[in-house]
């Protein structure tokens, strides 16, 4: 059974039909890009698998069960979390706060026990500390020690990435979207983030979509690529086959001018 | 021949002497106005005139006590401002409702000898059902009125407060009549003098002390909350970013329940200390302290919690005594009445020699939404 399985995805912006009918499917540890032009709905593709717009029509099954027009909270709290294209970190809180934050939705003491400093509850506080920092330093010693505590705004456009990727996998999700994870980032910076997310699935044992105009990364990282253009599916398979269809090239470079009258 | 970039750069230039021209003469007469009313005041002291350094004493005290209940309540409008972004003028009908519990059970007790024969249970039996009712006030107000407009645009549950804030003034008025009610006497060590420190010139009103005493473990518990805790993490979360915060599996309606009872508990906990300074209530109570709550919460930064208690104290300092200090340097008769004056001509200097208020960050639009 597929972790994901997406079928007939549907949904219009006003005169906009941002997703035309998406099927899609994920194993459990594949890796699969989603790759298509600016404006093929890779970003809508995600807004609706994580509960921000819901679907006008088609159904979302994760883990078998539909999670179609959920609100956000709960499909994070089911297990997908992702990134965005444009960093969207907690700015004024610490980079440690950040982390732990996300895992509110894994933790059961409540406010009674913030309020009386139970030991259940300080206890439970020291394990999301302890994770939190364990996180931090799969990105190695960039967002570790005196970091902890600095706010988020003080950090690098690249360490921002990164610490966003931690925030997702600190909500300890089964299936991580990235969302143009190397935008912005340098050549050697993507090299590494690009080995990074082999080791997300490898050591942490996550399934990810990613989003990436990279075709280096995209090469490097997928399983399956999946190309979507005008919100529908333009074709998927091996790296290989997609990058050397037709169809593909024509959807990002246009049409030759001699076929098209 | 003018370049384009020359032409606006002139442009802007001409448009920032008038603007500054304006807020230059606005700050020179200010703090002229305030020095000579100073310079007067302590000429008129030194001559022997005005109130003694004894009354000054209790002036200052009786503003820091007024500016520690101001001080809890603006922590309402600046968390609700910080999460959802409006000002919530139903808050003061929030701590009205806190107050009118305290009349109504400072009463029952009174009835029953507790008031009398056991005054400190009494009082923290007071605080409490005070708390509990305006948090409950404020919950409704929420789930009631500015739930189902969360997605609309930020003026409408603004103005819906405004309906808000009427309908429960009025609601009071009905079921409680419009009567003032006078709270019954604490007993006599309460009203009586304390020598704090033992140091012999500070002496206090015991109900003053006890009212600071108390809003400042409140505030200090406040911070810690929001601070230390996970529930104030999430809450500082959903304030940075609604949406992200739901995508990391925060739940967002109930941190924002969460943060209108936080709010309400000490606006409750300002109407029993209110009901202990002034001992009266009155349908209309929350009305000006809810407006000056607002005044201290802009004062102090609007969405920052350290910025509302810092900016209550303040207003309350100005307003006790503010009048006696400038005003009557300038020989301006009956100033004792003016304190509102001073304290929304505060607000004015601080918005012209600090827009953002005294701890307030400059955020931009983006950041805000």
């Amino acid at each position: 059974m597929a972790l994901l399985e997406i079928s007939g995805l549907k949904k219009g912006f006003g005169g906009i039909q941002a997703l035309g009918g998406v099927d899609f499917h994920i194993d459990e540890g594949e890796v699969v890009s989603v790759i298509g032009p600016n404006g093929a709905g890779k970003t809508s593709f995600f807004n609706v698998i994580t509960g921000m717009f819901a679907p006008d029509e088609g159904t979302i099954l994760f883990e078998g069960e539909s999670i179609g027009g959920l609100e956000p909270s709960v499909i994070t709290q089911r297990g997908i979390a992702r990134t965005f294209q444009n960093v969207r970190l907690f700015p004024n809180m610490s980079i440690l706060e950040n982390v732990m934050v996300s895992q509110h939705c894994r933790t059961k003491q409540g406010i009674y026990g913030a309020i009386f400093r139970t030991k259940a509850f300080k206890e439970e506080e020291q394990l999301i500390e302890e994770r939190a920092k364990d996180t931090l330093s799969f990105f190695g010693d960039r967002l570790v020690g005196y970091r902890y505590d600095q706010a988020a705004f003080v950090l690098s456009y690249a360490n921002r990435r990164r610490l966003e990727i931690a925030r997702a996998m600190a909500t300890q999700p089964k299936l991580l979207l990235l969302d143009e994870p190397t935008a912005g980032m340098n050549p050697r910076e993507t090299v590494e983030l690009t080995g990074l997310i082999g080791k997300l699935r490898s050591e942490k044992g996550f399934t990810i979509v990613i989003i990436e105009h990279d075709m280096k990364v995209v090469r490097d990282v997928s399983d399956r690529v999946v190309v979507l253009d005008h919100g529908v599916k333009l074709t998927e398979g091996h790296y290989d086959d997609v990058s050397t269809n037709e169809q593909v090239i024509e959807a990002y470079l246009g049409r030759p001018a001699e076929t098209e009258s | 021949m003018v370049s384009a970039a020359e032409t606006i750069e002139r442009v802007r230039r001409s448009r920032f002497n008038w603007v500054d021209m304006f807020l230059n003469a606005l700050r020179v007469g200010a703090v002229v106005f305030i020095a000579v009313g100073l310079i007067g005041t302590i000429i008129k002291f030194a001559g022997g005139e005005g109130p003694s350094a004894a009354a000054w004493r209790d002036l200052v005290v009786s503003g820091l006590a007024q500016g520690a209940a101001y001080g809890l309540i603006a922590l309402g409008y600046s968390m609700v401002y910080g999460v959802l972004g409006f000002i919530n003028f139903a808050h003061g009908e929030v701590f009205m409702s806190g107050a009118m519990t305290s009349f109504f059970m400072a009463s029952y007790f009174f009835d029953t000898g507790l008031w009398i024969s056991n005054f400190v249970v009494a009082l923290i039996l007071v605080i409490l059902s005070a708390t509990v009712t305006a948090t409950i006030v404020a919950v409704l107000i929420e789930r009631i009125a500015y739930r189902p407009l969360r997605n609309a645009p930020r003026l409408i549950p603004l103005i819906t407060s405004i309906g808000v804030s009427f309908f429960l003034q009025y609601s009071a008025a009905f079921l409680f009549g419009v009567a003032n009610k006078s709270v019954p006497q604490p007993p006599a060590w309460l009203l009586a003098k304390i020598d704090l420190f033992g140091l012999g010139w500070l002496k206090l009103e015991a109900t003053k002390v006890l009212v600071i005493a108390i809003a400042i473990v409140s505030m200090i518990a406040l911070y810690l909350f929001v601070e230390k805790t996970r529930t104030g993490r999430s809450m500082r979360a959903v304030a940075e970013d609604k949406e992200i915060a739901a995508l990391m599996g925060i739940n967002v309606d109930r941190t924002i329940v969460t943060t209108f009872a936080v709010g309400g508990a000490m606006a409750g906990i300002a109407g029993s200390l209110w009901a202990l300074l002034f001992r009266g209530v009155s349908f209309d109570t929350g009305f000006l302290p809810g407006i000056k709550a607002f005044t201290a919460a802009v004062l102090g930064g609007i969405g920052n919690l350290a910025g509302a208690m810092l900016g209550g104290v303040l207003l309350g300092l100005f307003e006790g005594v503010g009048p006696l200090l400038i005003l009557d340097g300038w020989g301006i008769p009956g100033v004792s009445q003016l304190k509102d004056v001073v304290a929304f001509f505060a607000l004015v200097l601080v918005l012209v020699f600090r827009p953002t208020g005294l701890l307030g960050e400059r955020l931009s639009e983006d950041e805000r939404a």
